[in-house]
C-alpha cells in the first residue's frame, strides 16, 4: 500500500511539473553536431539564451557526426517527429535545398514572427552560399571557416626560409617544401587536409576559376564539372610530382594530416581556420597566412569559400515554435554573442558589427590568424566563380574525387587522367542524382 | 574411440523430447515477438524502399520495380566491392579464428598464469567499436597514430593511404584484433571440456603432443568451431563497416569497399535510399543463403547426424 | 596430468606473452594517454610510460570536466549505459534460452518454421536497417525510454544459436531420466538445463553486456533528450578530429571510464565462467 500511495505520489508530481513546464514555455528542440570545445559553446550559449528570456526553452541536443545529425533529422522527419532546428554541414547544403517541402527558409521565420530582418547585416561571402539564387536566405550560418595556411617557424629557420614570410602562391609553397625535404628541416615539405574541399573548390574560387558550370551548380541542378581544365592539371600533376619523393605526404580524405603536421613531420600545411585550436594548444612555433593561389591565373587571389554547417528549421511547426526559433536566431545575431562564439569557437563571425567589434577589441592583434580567413572571405565581392559550390550530392562527388586523386597519387595515373575520370564519373552521377 | 560414442550420443539426444502441445509456442512466444517486431518489419519496409526512388525526405516517390537491383548489380564498383568483401571475409574470420585458436591451446598448456593470461586476453572485448575507432586513430592510423609515426621514423615505406594492398592488411589486422577475445573465451571453454581422461589415454598409446591434438581435441572442437565459424563469417561480412569507417574509409580508391561499408555510404552519407536499401535487400539473401550452407552442409559434418 | 617439456611450457608463454602484447596493448596505451598532459597526447608520438597527470586528469574530467561538455552528469551517464548493458543481456538471454529450449527439446508443428524465422536474424547491422527501425519505435512510442535502448538489440539469434548448440550436446539419458523421475519440463529446464547451462550463460553475459555498453548509432539516434544519453556518445561529443579542439587528456579518462565497468564484468564473470566449468567436469 505504501508502495502505491509513494508511486501515485511520484505521478501526480511529475504531471505537474509537466502541465506547470507546458504551460510557460515552449520548447525548441535543436540537434547538433558540435563535439569538443564547440559542444561547450552551443551548452553556454543556450543556457544564456534560456536565462534571457522565459517564454521559450532551448534544448540542445548531439546528435553524432554531421552524416549521423542529418540523417538522425531525415529520419525523424519521416517519422513526424523533426526537431524544430537542425544543424547541417556545407555539403548537405544541396539535399536540404532540394527538400522544400520539408523546411521552411530562415527569412521567412523571421519575417513571420514578425521580426526585421536585415541580410546587409551578415557577411556577405556566408550568407549567399545559404541563400537561393533570388536571395532568399534559406538557413541561418552557425559555423563557417575557410582554409588557410600554416607553416612550422622552427622548420623554416633550419630550412634557410624566412620564417616571418610565408609562401604566397603555389609555386611558392612548391619551391619551398623542397628546400625543407632537401635541407633536411623535415622529412617531408608540405601536406593538407581535404583534397577536395581545399585543392579544387577553394581552389577554384580563389583563383576565379570555375569548378562546374551554372555558377558551381548555385544557378540550377543541370551541372557539369570543370575541373579537368588546364590549370587544374597542372596544379595536381605538380602535386603528384612532390609525392613521388615525399616531399608532398599525403594524409588521408579528412582532417588527419593535422597531426602529421602538429608532430613536426611536414613544414607547410593547409587546413581549415576552425584548426587552429589545436595547433595553438601544442606549444608549436607556428605562423599563418593566406591560402596560396596559381601565379598563373589572372583573378587570383579572388576570395574563399566557406566550409562548416548552418542551422535548418522545418516545416509544420507551430507559431509559438518559430517564434522562438526567431527569437533564438535573433540572439544569435546579436554583437556580443556572435563575438563570443568566434573568438571561443575560431569559426568566423556571421555578422559584420561583430567583426568590427573584434578587431576594436585588439583581438586580431593577439591573434593575427583569427582574421585571416575573413580577410580572404571578404577581400573582394564573390564572382560566379566564388561563391561556393552545391550539389544534391556532393558528398558523393567528393568521393569519386578523393578516389581518383588517391590513384594518382599512388602512381596509378597521371593528373589529366585523374582528374578526365573524376569528371567523367562525376557528370555521370550527378545525372542519376537529378533524375531520382 | 571417444569420436563415435559422443557423436552417436549426440545424435541420440536430438531425440529424446518433451510431449508438450502448448508450451513450446509459449517459450518461443517472446524471441518470435521481438524478431517480427524488430526485424522483420523493417526488413519488409527495406524490401519495398528498394524498389523505390525517392529524395532523403520522402516528398516524392517512385516505384520502380527492380530497376534499384539492375542498377546496382550493373554498377562495376558494386561487383568490385562483392570481391573486396570476400577476400576480406575470408582472411579476417581465418585469422581471428587460427590466432584465438593458438593462445587458447598455448593457456591450456601454460600451468602457471593461466589464469592471468586469459584475463589479459580478454580486455580488448570491452572496448566499443566506436572507441576503437578513436583508438585506432591514435594509434594505428597511417597520419595520426604513434605506431605509425615510429615505422615512419624507422624508415618502413608503409603506406596505406595509397597502397591498397597495405589498406587491406591494416583492415583484416583491426577487424580480426577485435574478434580474438571473443574466439579466445570459446575456445578456452571448448578446451576445458576436453575430457581429460581421453587425452591421457592416448597418451598412453603413445600418441605425441600434435598427433594427440589433431585426433582428439580438434575433432571435440567442432561444435565450438562451427559456431565460431559462422560468428565470424557473419561478423566480418556485416558488423565491420564501423571499422572500415575508421580505418580505411574504403580507401585508397575503392580497395577496401566492403557490400556493408557501401550500404552505409549509399545510404547514410550519400543518401542515394533506393540503391542502398537495395543492397540491404541483397545482403539479406546472402545472410539466407550463408546460413542455409551453413546449416545444411558444415553442421551435418560436425556430427549432429 | 601429462608432463611436457621446459622448452614447450617456454614457447607456450612466450607466444601467450605476444599474444598480450598485441591485443591489450591499445588498452594500455588508452591508460597512459590519461596520464599526460594536454600538449603531451597532442605533439605525437605518445611516450609508452604512464605520465604524472593522473590525479589531475581524473579530478577534472570526473568532477566537471565531462559533464561541462557532455550536458549530463557522469553518473547519470555510467546509470544509463548500466541499464543498457544489464537490460540487453539478461533480456537476449531470457528470450534465448527459452526459445532454444522449445526448439532442441519440444516436437511441434511449425517448429523449422521458427526454427528458420529466428536463425535468419543472425546479424544484420542497425545502420543498414536505421529507417525503418526507428519509425517503429516512432509508432510505439518508444523514443527516449530504456525499452527503445534495449528491447530492439535483443532481436538477433546469436545467443539462441548458441544454447541450441550446447542443448545438443546434453546426453539423452538426462531427459529420459528425469521423465522416468516424472519431472516435468519445467523441473527439467530449472533443475537441470539452467545449472548445465551455467557456463554459456555465463559467457553470454559478458558478450551481451559488453554488446549493450558499447552501442553507439542506436541510442543516438534513438533518445532526443540528453539525460538518457550513454558514455559512449558523450565520449563521442567531446572528440573532435575536425574543426574544434579536444580536450584530449580528458577523453582518454572518459574513454577508461567507458572501458573499465566491462573489463570488471569480463574479469569477474570469467570466474564465474572457469568455475562452471571446472565443476561441470567431475
Amino acid at each position: 500500500m505504501k508502495f502505491f500511495g509513494f508511486a501515485a505520489g511520484i505521478a501526480a508530481t511529475l504531471t505537474l511539473l509537466s502541465t506547470t513546464s507546458a504551460f510557460a514555455v515552449t520548447q525548441i528542440s535543436w540537434w547538433h553536431a558540435m563535439t569538443g570545445a564547440n559542444a561547450e559553446v552551443v551548452a553556454k550559449i543556450s543556457k544564456d539564451f534560456n536565462a534571457s528570456q522565459s517564454d521559450y526553452e532551448l534544448v540542445p541536443v548531439f546528435k553524432g557526426t554531421y552524416p549521423e545529425t542529418l540523417n538522425a533529422g531525415i529520419a525523424a522527419f519521416r517519422a513526424g517527429q523533426a526537431p524544430d532546428i537542425l544543424q547541417v554541414f556545407d555539403v548537405g547544403t544541396g539535399v536540404m535545398m532540394a527538400a522544400e517541402g520539408a523546411i521552411k527558409p530562415v527569412a521567412d521565420v523571421m519575417t513571420g514572427a514578425g521580426m526585421t530582418f536585415d541580410k546587409s547585416q551578415y557577411l556577405p561571402g556566408i550568407v549567399g552560399y545559404y541563400s537561393k539564387p533570388d536571395g532568399t536566405m534559406l538557413s541561418f550560418p552557425y559555423n563557417s571557416s575557410s582554409p588557410i595556411l600554416y607553416y612550422n617557424k622552427d622548420i623554416f629557420q633550419k630550412a634557410g626560409l624566412d620564417a616571418n614570410n610565408p609562401p604566397k602562391t603555389w609555386n611558392e609553397v612548391w619551391e619551398a617544401a623542397k628546400k625543407i625535404k632537401t635541407s633536411g628541416a623535415a622529412s617531408c615539405g608540405y601536406t593538407s587536409t581535404w583534397l577536395t574541399w581545399i585543392h579544387l573548390e577553394n581552389f577554384a574560387a580563389w583563383n576565379d576559376v570555375p569548378w562546374a558550370t551554372q555558377q558551381n551548380g548555385l544557378a540550377g541542378g543541370d551541372v557539369e564539372l570543370k575541373i579537368n581544365a588546364p590549370i587544374f592539371v597542372n596544379h595536381f600533376k605538380a602535386l603528384a610530382d612532390l609525392a613521388k619523393d615525399g616531399t608532398f605526404k599525403y594524409g588521408g580524405r579528412t582532417s588527419e594530416a593535422k597531426q602529421i603536421f602538429l608532430a613536426g613531420e611536414c613544414g607547410i600545411f593547409t587546413e581549415s581556420s576552425g584548426g587552429l585550436g589545436d595547433i595553438v594548444k601544442s606549444g608549436m612555433n607556428y605562423g599563418i597566412g593566406q591560402l596560396p593561389y596559381d601565379s598563373d591565373a589572372k583573378g587570383a587571389p579572388q576570395n574563399t569559400t566557406p566550409g562548416g554547417a548552418s542551422l535548418w528549421v522545418f516545416g509544420n511547426k507551430s507559431d509559438e515554435e518559430y517564434k522562438g526559433v526567431a527569437a533564438f536566431f535573433a540572439y544569435l545575431s546579436k554583437t556580443d554573442v556572435q563575438e563570443y562564439l568566434h573568438q571561443k569557437s575560431g569559426y568566423l563571425p556571421v555578422t559584420l558589427a561583430a567583426y568590427e567589434a573584434t578587431k576594436k577589441s585588439g583581438f586580431y592583434d593577439k591573434n593575427p590568424g583569427r582574421e585571416t580567413p575573413i580577410l580572404q572571405m571578404t577581400g573582394k565581392s564573390p564572382t560566379d566563380n566564388s561563391k561556393g559550390v552545391r550539389l544534391p550530392n556532393l558528398p558523393q562527388v567528393r568521393d569519386i574525387q578523393n578516389e581518383e586523386l588517391e590513384k594518382m597519387l599512388a602512381g596509378q595515373q597521371t593528373a589529366q587522367q585523374a582528374l578526365d575520370n573524376a569528371v567523367a564519373r562525376g557528370n555521370a552521377a550527378i545525372k542519376e542524382a537529378l533524375d531520382n | 574411440m571417444g569420436n563415435a560414442w559422443i557423436a552417436r550420443e549426440i545424435s541420440l539426444s536430438a531425440r529424446i523430447v518433451f510431449p508438450n502441445k502448448i508450451l513450446p509456442y509459449l517459450l518461443v512466444a517472446p524471441q518470435l515477438a521481438i524478431t517480427l517486431v524488430f526485424f522483420y518489419w523493417p526488413a519488409g519496409q527495406a524490401l519495398y524502399q528498394s524498389m523505390l526512388r525517392q529524395d532523403p525526405f520522402g516528398l516524392k516517390s517512385r516505384f520502380v520495380w527492380f530497376a534499384n537491383f539492375r542498377k546496382v548489380l550493373a554498377d562495376p564498383a558494386y561487383l568490385n566491392s562483392i570481391k573486396v568483401t570476400v577476400v576480406f571475409s575470408l582472411a579476417t574470420a581465418i585469422v581471428a579464428m587460427v590466432v584465438a585458436l593458438l593462445l587458447a591451446v598455448m593457456a591450456e598448456k601454460a600451468v602457471r598464469g593461466k589464469g592471468l593470461y586469459r584475463t589479459l586476453l580478454i580486455w580488448p572485448y570491452a572496448v566499443a567499436p566506436a572507441i576503437a575507432g578513436m583508438l585506432w586513430l591514435f594509434l594505428f592510423n597511417p597520419s595520426i597514430g604513434s605506431l605509425a609515426y615510429l615505422l615512419r621514423s624507422l624508415g618502413i615505406a608503409w603506406d596505406p593511404l595509397l597502397n591498397g594492398t597495405h589498406a587491406m592488411i591494416l583492415l583484416v589486422s583491426a577487424a580480426a584484433w577485435k574478434q580474438i577475445s571473443y574466439n579466445f573465451l570459446f575456445f578456452v571453454a571448448g578446451l576445458q571440456a576436453v575430457p581429460k581422461t581421453l587425452i591421457e589415454a592416448a597418451a598412453m598409446d603413445g600418441a605425441g603432443e600434435t598427433k594427440r591434438f589433431w585426433t582428439i581435441v580438434f575433432p571435440l572442437l567442432a561444435p565450438t568451431t562451427f559456431f565460431l565459424l559462422v560468428v565470424n563469417t557473419v561478423y566480418a561480412l556485416f558488423d565491420t563497416f564501423g571499422i572500415v569507417h575508421a580505418v580505411t574509409g574504403g580507401g585508397p580508391g575503392k580497395t577496401t569497399e566492403t557490400l556493408v561499408y557501401k550500404v552505409y555510404n549509399d545510404g547514410f552519407v550519400n543518401l542515394i535510399l533506393g540503391d542502398s536499401a537495395a543492397q540491404s535487400v541483397i545482403l539479406m539473401a546472402i545472410v539466407i543463403a550463408l546460413t542455409a550452407i551453413q546449416f545444411r552442409y558444415v553442421e551435418r559434418k560436425v556430427h549432429y547426424g | 596430468m601429462i608432463g611436457q617439456s621446459p622448452l614447450r611450457t617456454f614457447i607456450a608463454h612466450a607466444v601467450l606473452i605476444l599474444g598480450i602484447l598485441i591485443v591489450a596493448f591499445p588498452i594500455y596505451y588508452t591508460f597512459v594517454a590519461s596520464t599526460h598532459t594536454l600538449q603531451t597526447i597532442l605533439k605525437p608520438p605518445l611516450p609508452l610510460l604512464p605520465g604524472d597527470q593522473l590525479l589531475n586528469n581524473y579530478s577534472e574530467a570526473l568532477f566537471g570536466g565531462i559533464g561541462r561538455i557532455g550536458g549530463v552528469s557522469v553518473g547519470r551517464l555510467l546509470f544509463n549505459t548500466t541499464i543498457m548493458a544489464l537490460g540487453v543481456a539478461v533480456g537476449k538471454i531470457f528470450i534465448s534460452i527459452l526459445s532454444a529450449y522449445a526448439i532442441v527439446f519440444f516436437r511441434f508443428p511449425l517448429r523449422m518454421a521458427f526454427f528458420w524465422l529466428i536463425f535468419i536474424t543472425l546479424m544484420l547491422p542497425v545502420e543498414v536497417r536505421i529507417l525503418p527501425t526507428y519509425k517503429v519505435m516512432v509508432d510505439l512510442g518508444m523514443i527516449d525510454t530504456y525499452a527503445g535502448l534495449i528491447i530492439p538489440l535483443i532481436a538477433s539469434a546469436t545467443a539462441t544459436l548458441l544454447f541450441r548448440q550446447f542443448f545438443m550436446t546434453i546426453p539423452g539419458e538426462l531427459v529420459e531420466a528425469a521423465r522416468v523421475d516424472g519431472a516435468g519440463p519445467w523441473r527439467f529446464f530449472f533443475d537441470i538445463l539452467v545449472p548445465l547451462s551455467r557456463t554459456n550463460i555465463a559467457a553470454l553475459f559478458v558478450i551481451l553486456f559488453i554488446y549493450g555498453w558499447t552501442q553507439y548509432l542506436w541510442p543516438l539516434l534513438v533518445t532526443n533528450s540528453n539525460d538518457m544519453n550513454t558514455i559512449v556518445i558523450a565520449l563521442r561529443k567531446m572528440v573532435s578530429f575536425a574543426d574544434a579542439d579536444t580536450q584530449w587528456h580528458l577523453v582518454m579518462v572518459t574513454a577508461m571510464l567507458a572501458i573499465v565497468p566491462p573489463i570488471l564484468v569480463v574479469v569477474l564473470m570469467q570466474r564465474w565462467f572457469v568455475r562452471g566449468l571446472v565443476e561441470s567436469e567431475k
